[in-house]
């Protein structure tokens, strides 16, 4: 029977048949950060149980940790630097390997499991993290848990999933020139709502998939969680087989042949049945914005803010009323009519080596700096990204620009008590969440590509205009 | 894990669709590398005016007194979703909250739930409509009942039960109180026999240990 790439992925998994929807997946892979990682391992440890494929477990310092240039264990989180120490003590009691803060490769979790070979088309990944859909894009069967069930997976290697239904979400033609995968995945949020994956595992399909680049669909798949899907999947391709040949954890000689061998399967089958079928026309898209506090609030960048009254319903006018409220918009204002205090370029979205360079570009295409009054930080997703971004010397024109150059880490996509754009700060971010309050109390969040926030950093309000 | 068989409690409504676990516990809240603590965050975005000094806001559902104690929680669709952080479901059961009722939940918030024993019903709008136009005629004496055992609702006699929807394995588990990892200890052997086969299938999947 065809099977799409899903169902082969769950297949290749299955321990046992719990019930009809229901099995035992082995994980290949388990990933842990410090912020809900500790957790996990501790709980782990007062039960007296032990990790048991230790090989396999990795965690890294990537939430809590600062960005600033010099850090070390203390952070401007409060109690963040328990976090810290509990981690690594936790880490060293059950073996598994860390990538503490002065590891040359210490990064935020979804970008450093593909750059080292952690993660990989056809394994299994587990992170007490909601973007490790990330790895989908290449190929892997990876999502995000709670604590504990990450503990159930150090445990036993083990999950018990509920089987998805599946969805193909199609792209109709190929993204117009200055149009990224960051666009592409807010539009589709746009198209299908917040709630709009619920239950569905995704795979993405179509020309302007197959043109991505790898770094590219792991922007894409890396908000499959943010349409509520289980996870996102591209079919790896041998793009992908290039872009994990010598990766440090990836394998070598007979065992790389075979895997090679072995993603060659690694594809939906022509006549597989999908529970759900979508196809999204992309052929004219445009940069995307979001106005709202839910990612799902996207507009064509130089489009009207839409007004609370012509929603669909009096509960979404008044979501929407509230939403504005919150973001200090004005239905039928354009967004460019919004100066912006701050823009940030980083998170597990948009921090690879690729995000930077387009960025970078930008800067160098128009000579532009930063606006005077925007506090504007790039920070490098991980310790590789950094160190490949400062041979080619894109610190350099980042920092001639006006932005500051961090250290790896999270950062300012999320507000955890230390470093904060400040109450009400106008955000331009590349990051993944514009909930209330998500980059720091008060803070009006607006998602975007990193052209889009670099164009915006430079003219000092929001805007997609490459030439301004 | 608390088994999960009947409740009964006051049932207050938070009727947004997308709340999200930012807004059930913000990130500033987690203070502690433990599950614990957490009760006083719980939607400190929208209970407290300043959530610095904890004044409260005397707007929000759960500081009115009409709703003082309340332990099933009536929300819009997709709850929680966003970060998997399972802070959410500690800090609302810190809180007194033992069932969550929505139309639609974001799935590792409802696995997370299902793991901590608090109990997700999902209920469609308008039958969540209905509860809510008994309840908020006395919140505090229109009390819901949750039964497992029958997937029911009670509320409104005139109504009738509201039959929901339960998944037999998930139900099973809060039924018993089951611990999900003594559970699957008992299928280390077939993970074993899974893996010796698998070292062959795929053994470029295997690391090796030291
Ligand atoms: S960069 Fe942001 S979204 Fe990504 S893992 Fe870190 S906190 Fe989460």
């Amino acid at each position: 029977m065809a099977k799409t790439l899903f169902d082969k992925l769950w297949q290749e998994h299955e321990v046992e048949t719990l019930s009809e929807r229901e099995s035992l997946l082995y994980i290949d892979r388990i990933f842990l950060h410090e912020r809900t990682g500790s957790v996990a391992l501790n709980s782990l440890l007062e039960c007296g149980r032990e990790v048991r494929r230790r090989e396999h477990a990795f965690c890294t310092m990537d939430h809590i940790v600062d960005t600033f240039p010099g850090r070390g264990d203390t952070t401007l989180m409060p109690s963040g630097k328990d976090f810290i120490v509990a981690t690594r003590s936790a880490t060293r009691e059950t073996g598994i390997r860390l990538f503490d803060i002065q590891d040359p490769d210490q990064g935020i979790v979804h970008v450093i499991s593909p750059e080292l070979g952690i993660a990989l088309p056809g394994l299994s990944l587990i992170c007490p993290d909601s973007h490790t859909c990330t790895l989908g894009g290449l190929g892997a069967l990876a999502w995000g848990v709670g604590s504990t069930e990450a503990e159930h997976a150090l445990a036993t290697s083990t999950l018990r999933v509920t089987r998805p239904q599946t969805m193909q979400v199609r792209f109709e033609g190929s993204l117009p020139q200055g149009v990224t995968a960051k666009d592409l995945m807010l539009f589709t949020i746009r198209e299908l709502s917040a709630a709009g994956g619920g239950g569905y595992a995704i795979e993405f399909a179509g020309e302007a998939i197959e043109a991505l680049s790898v770094e590219a669909r792991l922007t894409l798949c890396n908000m499959a969680t943010e349409l509520s899907a289980f996870t996102g999947l591209v079919a790896p391709d041998q793009k992908v087989v290039d872009y994990c040949a010598g990766r440090q954890f990836a394998p070598s000689g007979a065992r790389w042949d075979q895997a090679c061998a072995h993603w060659q399967s690694l594809r939906s089958d022509p006549q597989a049945h999908f529970d759900s079928k979508k196809t999204l026309d992309i052929a004219h898209l445009k940069p995307q914005l979001s106005w709202g506090t839910s990612p799902q609030y996207c507009i064509d960048w130089d489009d009207a803010i839409p007004l609370a009254g012509d929603a669909l319903n009096a509960s979404d006018s008044a979501a929407w009323q509230r939403m504005q409220e919150y973001m200090g918009l004005a239905g039928g204002s354009r967004l460019s009519d919004y100066p912006i205090d701050a823009a940030f370029i980083g998170s597990c979205t948009n921090s690879r080596l690729s995000d930077l360079r387009l960025a970078a570009d930008y800067l160098l295409r128009t000579g532009h700096r930063v606006a005077r009054g925007v506090k504007a930080l790039c920070v490098p997703g991980s310790g590789r990204v950094k160190r490949e971004a400062e041979a080619q010397g894109l610190h350099e024109i980042f920092l001639n620009a006006g932005f500051e150059w961090r250290e790896p880490g999270c950062s300012m996509c999320f507000y955890a008590g230390g470093e904060s754009f400040g109450d009400r700060a106008r955000v331009a971010s590349t990051t993944n969440r514009n909930f209330e309050g998500r980059q720091g109390i008060g803070a009006r969040t607006h998602l975007a590509s990193p052209v889009t926030v670099v164009a915006s950093a430079c003219a000092g309000y929001l805007t997609a205009d490459a030439t301004v | 894990m608390t088994p999960f068989s009947q409740h009964l409690g006051v049932a207050a409504p938070l009727l947004r669709d997308n709340i999200d676990t930012d807004t059930i516990i913000p990130s500033r809240e987690m203070r502690t590398v433990s599950r614990t603590g957490l009760a006083a965050g719980l939607f400190a975005p929208w209970r407290y005016t300043d959530a610095e000094v904890r004044t409260p806001n005397n707007g929000f559902v759960l500081n009115s007194t009409d709703y003082d104690g309340a332990s099933i929680l009536v929300a819009g669709q997709n709850f929680g979703c966003g970060s998997s952080r399972e802070h959410a479901v500690w800090a609302l059961i810190e809180s007194g909250f033992r069932v969550v009722i929505a139309p639609s939940f974001a799935t590792i918030f409802k696995n997370n739930a299902l793991r901590n024993g608090l109990l997700t019903v999902e209920l469609d709008h308008s039958g969540i409509l209905e509860m809510l136009n008994w309840v908020e005629v006395d919140p505090q004496r229109h009390l819901v009942e949750v039964d497992l055992e029958q997937c029911v609702l009670r509320h409104d006699a005139a109504l009738g039960p509201t039959p929901f929807v339960m998944n037999p394995q998930s139900r099973k588990m809060l039924l018993q109180g089951l611990d999900e990892i003594g559970l699957t200890e008992q299928s280390l052997d077939s993970i074993a026999a899974f893996e010796a086969k698998d070292r062959k299938r795929r053994p470029w999947a295997h690391l090796s240990g030291d």
